[in-house]
């Protein structure tokens, strides 16, 4: 029988992961703003562009408001708290 | 996510590739049923009706009507989880339950804790030796790293270090180099989809030491320690951050052979330039490893002979404006542009700002120009919004002086260079701190 060897766990420490809940969701999107979010990848703000389309021509009376972060890859804080100030729903996307 | 927890509904759209990788992204930030949408892959280089056919189509994961996926994830009501997230703890022990050699093998490579090739086994007695090689306790923490800006940070020790060390083969008078590297919070395992590399200079006193080759074969599998500190750092990486796995923490499409090593070490005796870290600020004496992103593209060449303008010109224009070159030169080639007139590394550099040019559009074109430096011009960032300005036209600066950097290796059998793709020094890390 071949004798047994204890070894290390290769693995770093991951952090303790804490659940967080979702905002409320909405009855429906009209008659709410709708931040739409150009993420800033390549062609994304055609594509958020068509998006915006689409919704436009769906709820006519939903305020839909193009936004874009400071940078891509980059948290923006001021866009979130403009979005959170006087958005009631946001779509962000895309790329790649 | 932080949308949501500001009270703000959001759907988050993505494209099918990273299905796995969002919804991951989701777990491990505690939202598991964020709500995501996906389109097909790619959005970058389809025309508005064809991204409007996206918008018009189906999500290719849930197989429903994408924008139905958006609006019902914006008004579905919620369910127990959204209201609570999802709370657990991940550990891992300091050691695995013992088994036999053969089967802890396969465990090593069935969890993608290797690079697929032969590793040792860390046993506590092999450890035990390489954490001989530092005078800092096992138990203390040396850093955290991720494979990417939206995955959440990973913690390790020195021991955790060791373990790593272990397994690639390193000798334990390697270990501060690879506490160094470990510390500096930069992945050798990156996901990003451009399948960069993290290419390291070592420079200083323990290159010597540890017997690194910056001489013939300094980039290639002639040194172990060369060898074993590349193989140590990618290994580290992807154990330390909790994986490297495609699909869900490697996104890199094309994948890099520099993954496997881009560690070498400047040939500071044969040059006649002060070394890189010198440069920047470092004493000669000090011991440190510079990393920088990337490794995407090699430009080779000779001399310079009669028309080295012309071919550095068209090498430099050959390299990703997104990413500046490391110009790494035989010892040979640096004497022979001290002959002309470059008796500093930064008068070559300057020369190769001035001339890596590109006409404006082709150089606005590139995409990761477009997605990563166009937003700083529109918000007034120089250079990049004189660069913006330009005549399409015009032939403008592809890089910065900081972008580019000059090295000096090899072992004189030929005089030849190389363009290495590496972009923006990230960081340079002292080794000494970590004897």
């Amino acid at each position: 029988m071949k004798s047994k060897v204890a070894v290390h766990d290769p693995r770093g420490y991951p952090p303790k992961v804490t659940g967080k809940r979702l905002a409320p969701r909405l009855e429906s999107l009209q008659g709410k703003v709708v931040y739409l979010v150009d993420c800033l990848f390549d062609n994304s703000d055609v594509f958020i562009g068509q998006l915006g389309n689409w919704l436009g021509e769906r709820f006519a009376s939903a305020d839909l408001r193009l936004i874009k972060p400071r940078q891509s890859w980059v948290d923006d804080p001021d866009m979130r708290a403009r979005i959170e100030a006087d958005g009631d729903a946001a779509i962000l996307g895309v790329g790649l | 996510m932080a949308l949501e927890q500001g009270g703000v509904p959001t759907v988050a759209v993505h494209t099918d590739v990273f299905a796995r990788l969002a919804q991951s992204v989701a777990r491990a930030n505690g939202m598991p049923t964020t709500r995501q949408a996906f389109v097909p892959q790619p959005v970058v280089g389809k025309s508005a009706a064809e991204l409007r056919a996206y918008v018009d189509g189906k999500d290719p994961v849930s197989g429903r009507p994408f924008a139905q996926e958006v609006i019902d994830g914006l008004t579905e009501p919620l369910g127990d989880t959204d209201l609570t997230g999802l709370s657990f703890e991940r550990s891992t022990p300091r050691l695995l339950e013992p088994d036999t050699e053969d089967n802890l093998h396969a465990l090593f490579a069935g969890n993608g804790w290797t690079d697929h090739q032969p590793i040792l086994l860390p046993t506590e007695e092999r450890v035990a030796a390489m954490l001989a090689g530092t005078s800092r306790a096992p138990d203390e923490t040396v850093g955290r790293l991720r494979p990417t800006r939206y995955r959440e940070f990973w913690e390790f020790t020195v021991e955790k270090v060791a373990v790593n060390a272990v397994m690639a083969g390193a000798r334990p008078q390697y270990l501060p180099v690879l506490l160094a590297m470990a510390a500096s919070g930069l992945s050798g395992r990156s996901s990003s989809t451009t399948s960069q590399a993290t290419v390291a200079l070592v420079n200083g006193p323990i290159r010597d030491e540890i017997g690194m080759n910056y001489g013939i074969g300094a980039m290639g599998p002639y040194s172990h320690a060369n060898a074993a500190i590349g193989r140590a750092y990618g290994l580290l990486s992807q154990n330390l951050q909790g994986g490297s796995v495609p699909h869900e923490s490697y996104m890199g499409s094309q994948g890099n052979f520099l993954s496997y090593n881009a560690t070498f070490a400047e040939n500071e005796a044969a040059s006649p330039w002060e070394p890189f870290h010198v440069q920047h600020g470092y004493a000669a004496d000090a011991s440190t490893v510079s990393l920088f992103l990337g490794g995407w593209y090699t430009v080779f060449g000779g001399g310079p002979r009669e028309t080295w303008e012309q071919k550095f010109t068209r090498s430099l224009q050959a390299c990703d404006p997104y990413t500046g070159p490391i110009v790494a030169l035989d010892p040979i080639v640096a004497r022979d542009f001290v002959s002309l007139g470059f008796d500093t590394k930064q008068k070559l550099i300057d020369w190769c700002v001035e001339h890596a040019r590109l006409p404006a559009k082709e150089y606005w074109d590139n995409q990761w120009v477009q997605t990563l430096f166009h937003p700083q011009a529109v918000a007034g960032v120089e250079p990049y919004a004189t660069l913006l300005a330009a005549d399409p036209d015009e032939e403008i600066r592809m890089f910065r002086p900081e972008d580019i950097h000059v090295v000096v290796v090899g072992g004189e059998t030929g005089a030849v260079w190389k363009m290495l793709g590496g972009g923006p020094r990230r960081t340079t890390v002292t080794v000494d701190d970590w004897r």
